[in-house]
C-alpha cells in the first residue's frame, strides 16, 4: 500500500482538490460545487488512507469499495480518482462536454469508479449487495458508501439500513456527508431527519458522529470497523462550500457556479491557505 | 383456462397440458444452483409466490431474503452481482417493475450489471387481485431502457431453456413468468437463442406474432382457422420482446396477407406497438391488428376471463384475424 499521509499531508492534498474541484467546476460552467467541497476532506482520507484501492488492484475481487451514493458531489470523486492515478486530470477537461464520459454524476465508463449513482437513494442497498457478497464469500474487503444528509429522506436508505443489520454487515461502512443544507434550504426545515445517531442506532447500526473536516477523527471513525456484528454509520458534520468563506454554508452554492471574479477570490483564499501551510514548521 | 372448443382444438394437435412456468423456472434455479455455488436466489418475502421455498430449504446459503422491499431487492441485486455473484432477483412483476423501476434503471441497465430480474406471476396471473397485482404495463415501462433483455417463455420448454439462457447471460435480463398450467407448444426441436422468434406453423395467409401466455392461444387459433375457413396461419413465438427478432417479423409482414399480434400487456408499448413500428418503418404495406389489453380500467375475473374479455382466446383471436383477413381480401378485391 502506497504512504500514508500525515495530517499535514492530507491538508494539502484538500487544498489542492478543492482548487481542482472548482477550476474544474468553473471550466464546465456546470456542477455540484457546495457539495464536492463539504465531501473533499472525506474523500481525502478514504482514498489516501483507508480504501485499498489503486489503478493496480481495480480489478482485483479482494478491493475495497466505494460507492458514492450522493453522485452529484462527482467533482470531488473525479479530482480525488486522478490524485490516486486513475487518468491524468488534465481529462476533466471535457467534464459535461459532449461526448465525454466524465458525466455529471458517477458513471462506471470513469477508470475508478464502482457503480453508476445520482439517483438518491441507491448506493446504500447496492453497497449493502456489495458486502453481503463479501460476507458469502468470506473475504476481506470493506465497502464504503457516502450519502448525503439530505439525501436520507429516501426511503430507500432504510430498506438498506435493515438489510445491513439483518445481515450483520459489518465490513459495510454508511458515511453522511452531514452539511445540513439541501437545494430548498435547512435540511431540518425541508424534511427533518434528524437525530439521525438514534435513527441509524434503532436500525441496528453502530453510530459515530464525527467533525467530517477532522481528518484524525475521520481516519479514526473509518479506518476499521466500528463493532464487529454492525454495519458502521459514520455521520460527518460538514460544511457545505467548506473552505471558501462566501461559499461556506450558503445554500445557492449547491450547483451554484462561480463567476470570474468569485473563482479569482476563491483560488486567492485557497492559495493563501496553501502557502500559510508552507510555512508552517513541519511537524 | 380454455373452452372445450379450445381443449378439443389441442386435443386433435396433440398438445399436452404441462404446469406452470412458475414452477419449472422453480425447479431449474435450483437444479442450476446445485451446480452453482455462486448463484443466488434474492427474494422479497416471495419465496412462497416463486415455488422457491424448496431452493430456500435445499440451498439456504443461496437464497438471500430482503423482506418486503422491492427497491433494496434490486439494489442488493445489483451490488451481488458487481462482486461476481449469478444472481436472480424474484419478485411479483406488478411490483418489481414499478415499484423498483429507478433501481432496474439505474444499478442494472445502466450499471451494466447482469442480473436476471424474475417478474413472476406477471401478466393478469393474479387477475382477480385487482390492477394493483397487474403487471400488464412491463414491457412497455422496461422496453424504454437501454441494455435489458426482456423476455417472456410460452410454454413449460421455453421456460427452462429462458432460466438457463438467464444463468449464462453477460446482459442484464428481465424475465416473466406466469402462473397458470400451460399446454406445450408444438414444434419443440426449435432453440431458444437471444433475440430469436420460434416459427411453431407456417402459413401465408396470415401470421399471429405472440408472446408468453397468449402464444397457445394463437396456435388454437390457428388450428381453428384452418379447420373453419381452410385458413393458413404461420405463428410465431416472440419469448423475446427485445431485442425482437427483426427478421421473423418483417418476413411474416411480407409473406402473409395480414399480422395479429398478441400479449398479455396493456396495448400501449408491448409487443404489438414493436412489431408496428417495425413494420411501418419497413416501408411494408400490411393489415395489422395488436390483440392486447385495452387502455382501460381492467375487468375483474380469473386470468382466463381476462383474456376471454377481451379476445386473447382461441375464439377471439381467431375472430380478429378472420375480421382482418376479409377486410383485408375485401380491399384487394
Amino acid at each position: 500500500m502506497r504512504n500514508r499521509p500525515n495530517d499535514r499531508g492530507l491538508a494539502e492534498k484538500s487544498l489542492r482538490y478543492r482548487r481542482s474541484v472548482l477550476k474544474w467546476i468553473k471550466d464546465a460552467g456546470a456542477g455540484h460545487t457546495g457539495g464536492s467541497l463539504s465531501c473533499v476532506d472525506i474523500l481525502n482520507v478514504l482514498y489516501n488512507r483507508v480504501l485499498n484501492v489503486s489503478p493496480e488492484n481495480f480489478g482485483d475481487p479482494l478491493r475495497d469499495r466505494y460507492v458514492q451514493s450522493k453522485g452529484h458531489s462527482v467533482e470531488a470523486l473525479f479530482v480525488v480518482l486522478a490524485d490516486a492515478g486513475f487518468y491524468p486530470e488534465s481529462e476533466l477537461e471535457t467534464l459535461c462536454r459532449y461526448q465525454s464520459h466524465f458525466v455529471g454524476h458517477p458513471t462506471r465508463k470513469v477508470p475508478g469508479v464502482e457503480q453508476n449513482t445520482g439517483a438518491l437513494g441507491h448506493g446504500l442497498s447496492v453497497a449493502a449487495g456489495m458486502a453481503l457478497a463479501g460476507k458469502l464469500d468470506d473475504a476481506p474487503y470493506r465497502v464504503f458508501t457516502l450519502l448525503g444528509d439530505g439525501e436520507l429522506a429516501e426511503g430507500s436508505n432504510w430498506e438498506a439500513a435493515m438489510s445491513g443489520a439483518h445481515y450483520r454487515l459489518d465490513n459495510l461502512t454508511a458515511i453522511v456527508d452531514c452539511n445540513t443544507l439541501q437545494i430548498t434550504g435547512r435540511t431540518r426545515d425541508v424534511m427533518n431527519n434528524e437525530p439521525l445517531d438514534e435513527k441509524f442506532a434503532a436500525f441496528g447500526w453502530a453510530v459515530r458522529r464525527v467533525d467530517g473536516h477532522d481528518f484524525a477523527a475521520l481516519t479514526e471513525a473509518l479506518e476499521k470497523p466500528l463493532e464487529a456484528g454492525k454495519p458502521s454509520a459514520v455521520i460527518a458534520m460538514t460544511r457545505k462550500g467548506r473552505g471558501i468563506s462566501f461559499m461556506e454554508d450558503v445554500g445557492k452554492w449547491h450547483h451554484g457556479v462561480p463567476d470570474d471574479e468569485e473563482y479569482a477570490a476563491a483560488i486567492a483564499e485557497i492559495d493563501a491557505q496553501l502557502a500559510a501551510l508552507a510555512e508552517e514548521v513541519p511537524a | 383456462m380454455h373452452s372445450a372448443a379450445a381443449r378439443e382444438t389441442a386435443a386433435a394437435l396433440g398438445l399436452e397440458l404441462g404446469r406452470a412456468n412458475l414452477e419449472i423456472f422453480a425447479e431449474t434455479l435450483l437444479e442450476l444452483a446445485r451446480a452453482d455455488g455462486n448463484l443466488l436466489a434474492v427474494t422479497s418475502d416471495s419465496r412462497g409466490s416463486g415455488k422457491l421455498g424448496p431452493f430456500g430449504k435445499a440451498l439456504p446459503r443461496q437464497i438471500v431474503e430482503v423482506g418486503i422491499a422491492e427497491q433494496n431487492l434490486v439494489g442488493i441485486a445489483a451490488g451481488l452481482a458487481s462482486a461476481g455473484k449469478n444472481v436472480f432477483a424474484v419478485s411479483p412483476a406488478c411490483f418489481l417493475t414499478a415499484r423498483s423501476f429507478e433501481q432496474v434503471k439505474n444499478d442494472i441497465a445502466y450499471s451494466d450489471r447482469p442480473v436476471c430480474l424474475v417478474g413472476i406471476s406477471a401478466g393478469v396471473s393474479y387477475g382477480a387481485l385487482g390492477s394493483t397485482h397487474h403487471s400488464i404495463h412491463d414491457f412497455a415501462a422496461l422496453r424504454a431502457l437501454n441494455n435489458l433483455d426482456i423476455a417472456a417463455p410460452a410454454d413449460n420448454r421455453e421456460a427452462a431453456e429462458a432460466v438457463r439462457f438467464a444463468a449464462r447471460s453477460q446482459t442484464p435480463l428481465y424475465l416473466r413468468f406466469g402462473k397458470a398450467a400451460l399446454f406445450s407448444l408444438p414444434c419443440p426441436e426449435q432453440p431458444f437463442a437471444r433475440g430469436k422468434a420460434r416459427l411453431l406453423r407456417d402459413g401465408g395467409d396470415l401470421a399471429f406474432i405472440a408472446t408468453g401466455e397468449t402464444v397457445i392461444h394463437a396456435v388454437l387459433a390457428a388450428e381453428h382457422l384452418a379447420r373453419t375457413e381452410g385458413l393458413q396461419c404461420r405463428v410465431l413465438s416472440v419469448p423475446f420482446i427485445k431485442p425482437l427478432d427483426e427478421d421473423a417479423v418483417l418476413a411474416a409482414a411480407r409473406e402473409c396477407r395480414a399480422v395479429v399480434t398478441a400479449e398479455e400487456h396493456m396495448v400501449h408499448g408491448g409487443l404489438g406497438e414493436a412489431c408496428a413500428a417495425l413494420i411501418l418503418a419497413a416501408g411494408m404495406p400490411c393489415r395489422f391488428r395488436a390483440a392486447a389489453i385495452p387502455d382501460e380500467y381492467t375487468v375483474t375475473g380469473s386470468q382466463a376471463d381476462i383474456f376471454r374479455h377481451y379476445g386473447l382466446t382461441m375464439e377471439g383471436l381467431a375472430q380478429t384475424a378472420l375480421t382482418l383477413a376479409q377486410s383485408s381480401a375485401a380491399q384487394t378485391a
